[in-house]
C-alpha cells in the first residue's frame, strides 16, 4: 500500500530526476575518495563540501515549494524551520565533544562552563545518544508548525497576513537564540564539532558520506514530495490553493490540508537542516535571519514555483551564483540578487523549467508547422 | 416552542428572527424564511436587501448575531462550519461560474462528488470503479466527455457554467442555493439557464437569489421579497408585482 503511495506520484521526468540525484551524491563522494589529487577527475573536498550544502539548500527549496508551490501558503520564515532541526543536530555534536573541549568538562560545552552554568539544562538531555537527535531533528520543527498552522489555518489567516506572521516567527527565534541566558550558545550558537557516529567529521570519509546523505534524504523527499502530490489529495491541495472557500463550500475541510502540508513541509526542512551544519561545521542564530528564509523562497521563483525539480535546479543556480559571485565581487551579490528577483517575476514567472517548457511547446508547434 | 419545532421537521430550510449586522449596519434584520422540500424558491430584492448575506448564512460563511437557521428539521446550521453544512447537503452555484482552472474536467467533478473530504483518507485512495461509473454518466449528461482531460481554464465560459452544473450533480444537494446565474446573459441563454434550474428542480430543492425579473418569471416559482433585511412580501410574481410595498421599494419612493 505504502509502496504504491509512493509509486503513484512518480512521472518519468520525476523517476529520472531522482536517479540524477542519487548519481551525483554516489559519484561526486567516489571520486574524490578514489580519484589521485592529481587527476583531472578528482573532485576536492570543499567542493564535495559546497555540493553537499547545495543538496540541503534544495531539500528547504523543496519544503518551501510544497507549501507555496502547491498550496499558495507564502512562507517566509522556513529558514526558522531547517535552524531548529540544525540546531538539534548542533547539540548533538556539541554533547560528542566531552572533554576533548578547551575547558575539558565531560558533560558541558565550553560556552556553559564559561557562562558559569553548574548542570546541563534539562532540554540537552538525550542529545548525547543520536537516535534521540534524530527524532527531534523532526519533531522539534513539526512541532511549532504545528502549533503555528493550527492557529492560524483555524482562524482563517491567509495571505500577506500570513506571510507576516511566519517572517515574525523567524525574526524572534533569531532574538530568542541571540540571548546567552537561552542556553543554546548565544550568537556565538556551536561549532568546534569533532565527531558524528564516533566518525570524524573533518575526515575525507564522513563528508563523502555526509554528502551522500543528502542526497539521499533529497531523492526521498522528491519521492514522498511526488506521491503526495500525485494523490487525490494533491488534487485537493492545489485546488485548495486556486480557490480555498469553493472547497469549503464542497464540504472539504480545509484546514487539515494545509497543516497536512505544512507540518510535513517543516519536518523536511528539519531534517535538511541537521545534515547541513555538520557539513559546514557551525550553527548560529543567523540562520534563523528573515533574509535566508526570503532567499529560500528565490530558490523556489528561479526554479519554478509549482513542479517538483524546479526548487532543486533553483536552489543550484542561485546558490552556486552566491558563491562565484560572493568570491569574484562580493558588493554585487545583493544587488544582483534583487534584479534576479525583480527578472525573474517580469520574464521568468514559471521560472526555468517553466522556460523549458515553454522553449519544447514552441519547438513543438513550429515542427508540427512545418510540414504544412 | 413545540410550535416551532414542529414547523422545523416539516420544512427543509427554516430561518426564524435572523439578524446580521456589520459594525451596526443590520444586514438582515430579523427574517425568517421556510422552504419545503422539493420547493423552487425564488429570492428578490434591491441592492442591500441582504440576499447574499441570507446566502451567506445558510452557507455557514457568516454566523448570524440572533436567530434559528435550521435544515431538514433537525441540524442547526449556526453551528456549523462551510465544510460541516455542504457535508449534509447544501451546494451553492455562484454568480460567477468558479471552477478549478488547473484541474481537468474530470478531475473538478472528482473533487466535487459526494463522498471522500478528509485529507488522510485521500492520501491513499484511488477512485474506486462506482466513482468512476458516476463521473462517466455525468460527463455524458453535461456532454463535456469528449473535453474531460481538458483543463478548467481552457474551457469557454459556456462550457464553464456546464461544468459547474456537473459539478453540482456530483455533489448531489438535498438544497441548492444559486446566486444571480443569470447575471450577463443574454437573452437566449437566460432562458436556457431557467430550463436547466427547472430540470434541477426535479430532483432537488432550490433557491435562487436574482435581479432580473423576466428570469423569475421565466421560472414561474413562489417569490420571496427582501428589503433592508427582513422579508416584504412573499407570493406569486403577479401577487408581489401588485403589492404596493414592493412597488414603492423597487421605484424609489
Amino acid at each position: 500500500m505504502i509502496t504504491r503511495f509512493l509509486w503513484q506520484g512518480m512521472g518519468r521526468n520525476l523517476r529520472l530526476f531522482v536517479l540524477l540525484v542519487l548519481a551525483i551524491g554516489i559519484v561526486l563522494p567516489l571520486l574524490n575518495l578514489l580519484m589521485p589529487p592529481a587527476s583531472a577527475l578528482y573532485v576536492p573536498a570543499w567542493a564535495l563540501q559546497l555540493v553537499g550544502k547545495y543538496l540541503c539548500f534544495a531539500s528547504l527549496a523543496l519544503a518551501v515549494d510544497l507549501v507555496w508551490g502547491y498550496c499558495g501558503i507564502l512562507t517566509l520564515g522556513h529558514a526558522a524551520f531547517f535552524a531548529l532541526g540544525g540546531y538539534c543536530m548542533g547539540m548533538y555534536l556539541m554533547r560528542q565533544i566531552g572533554s576533548r573541549g578547551v575547558y575539558g568538562n565531560p558533560i558541558l560545552p565550553d560556552f556553559m562552563v564559561f557562562l558559569n552554568y553548574k548542570e546541563l539544562p534539562w532540554f540537552w538531555h538525550g542529545f548525547d545518544q543520536f537516535w534521540f537527535a534524530a527524532i527531534m531533528v523532526v519533531v522539534v520543527p513539526s512541532l511549532l508548525a504545528l502549533a503555528l498552522g493550527w492557529f492560524a489555518f483555524r482562524s482563517r489567516v491567509t495571505g500577506v497576513y500570513l506571510s507576516i506572521i511566519t517572517q515574525a516567527m523567524t525574526f524572534a527565534l533569531l532574538l530568542a537564540f541571540f540571548r546567552n541566558d537561552m542556553g543554546l550558545g548565544g550568537n556565538n550558537g556551536m561549532t568546534d564539532f569533532k565527531d558524528i557516529l564516533g566518525f570524524s567529521v573533518q575526515a575525507d570519509g564522513t563528508r563523502a558520506v555526509l554528502c551522500f546523505a543528502s542526497a539521499l534524504v533529497l531523492a526521498i523527499f522528491l519521492v514522498i514530495s511526488g506521491a503526495v502530490v500525485g494523490s487525490r489529495f494533491g488534487k485537493a491541495l492545489t485546488a485548495v490553493r486556486d480557490a480555498e472557500s469553493r472547497m469549503r463550500f464542497l464540504g472539504y475541510r480545509v484546514e487539515g490540508y494545509k497543516l497536512f502540508v505544512f507540518v510535513l513541509s517543516a519536518a523536511m526542512a528539519g531534517v535538511a537542516g541537521a545534515l547541513y551544519v555538520p557539513q559546514v561545521g557551525i550553527i548560529n542564530p543567523s540562520e534563523f535571519s528573515p533574509g535566508n528564509s526570503i532567499e529560500a523562497v528565490l530558490w523556489v521563483a528561479v526554479g519554478g514555483r509549482g513542479t517538483l525539480i524546479g526548487p532543486v535546479i533553483g536552489a543550484f543556480i542561485v546558490n552556486f551564483g552566491k558563491t562565484w559571485l560572493t568570491g569574484a565581487l562580493p558588493e554585487v551579490w545583493l544587488f544582483a540578487l534583487g534584479a534576479l528577483f525583480i527578472a525573474v517575476t517580469l520574464f521568468l514567472p514559471k521560472g526555468v523549467v517553466g522556460l523549458w517548457a515553454q522553449i519544447r511547446t514552441r519547438g513543438a508547434t513550429r515542427k508540427a508547422r512545418a510540414p504544412a | 416552542m413545540s410550535m416551532t419545532e414542529q414547523r422545523s421537521t416539516s420544512a427543509l430550510l427554516y430561518l426564524s428572527g435572523v439578524t446580521v449586522s456589520f459594525d451596526g449596519f443590520k444586514a438582515l434584520n430579523n427574517l425568517s424564511l421556510l422552504v419545503e422540500p422539493g420547493e423552487m424558491r425564488a429570492i428578490i430584492g434591491p441592492n442591500g436587501a441582504g440576499k447574499t448575506t441570507m446566502m451567506d448564512v445558510v452557507t455557514g460563511k457568516t454566523r448570524p448575531d440572533e436567530g434559528e437557521v435550521v435544515f431538514d428539521g433537525r441540524a442547526d446550521l449556526t453551528k456549523l462550519d462551510e465544510a460541516d453544512i455542504a457535508t449534509l447537503g447544501i451546494g451553492r452555484k455562484f454568480q460567477k461560474p468558479t471552477v478549478f482552472e488547473n484541474h481537468t474536467v474530470r478531475d473538478n467533478l472528482l473533487l466535487a462528488l459526494a463522498g471522500l473530504r478528509s485529507w488522510y483518507r485521500l492520501l491513499l485512495a484511488t477512485p474506486t470503479k462506482a466513482e468512476n461509473d458516476r463521473l462517466d454518466e455525468i460527463l455524458s449528461i453535461i456532454r463535456m466527455g469528449p473535453q474531460q482531460h481538458m483543463l478548467g481554464a481552457r474551457l469557454s465560459h459556456g462550457q464553464k457554467q456546464w461544468l459547474e452544473i456537473g459539478m453540482l450533480l456530483a455533489q448531489d444537494p438535498k438544497l441548492l442555493l444559486v446566486d444571480e446565474p443569470v447575471a450577463g446573459m443574454t437573452d437566449v441563454e437566460t432562458e436556457t439557464t431557467a430550463q436547466v434550474l427547472r430540470e434541477i428542480n426535479r430532483t432537488h430543492s432550490v433557491v435562487v437569489v436574482e435581479h432580473d425579473m423576466s428570469f423569475v418569471r421565466a421560472l414561474g416559482v413562489k417569490v420571496t421579497v427582501l428589503h433592508e433585511g427582513s422579508m416584504l412580501a412573499e407570493g406569486s410574481l403577479d401577487q408581489v408585482s401588485a403589492d404596493p410595498r414592493v412597488v414603492e421599494v423597487y421605484l424609489g419612493r
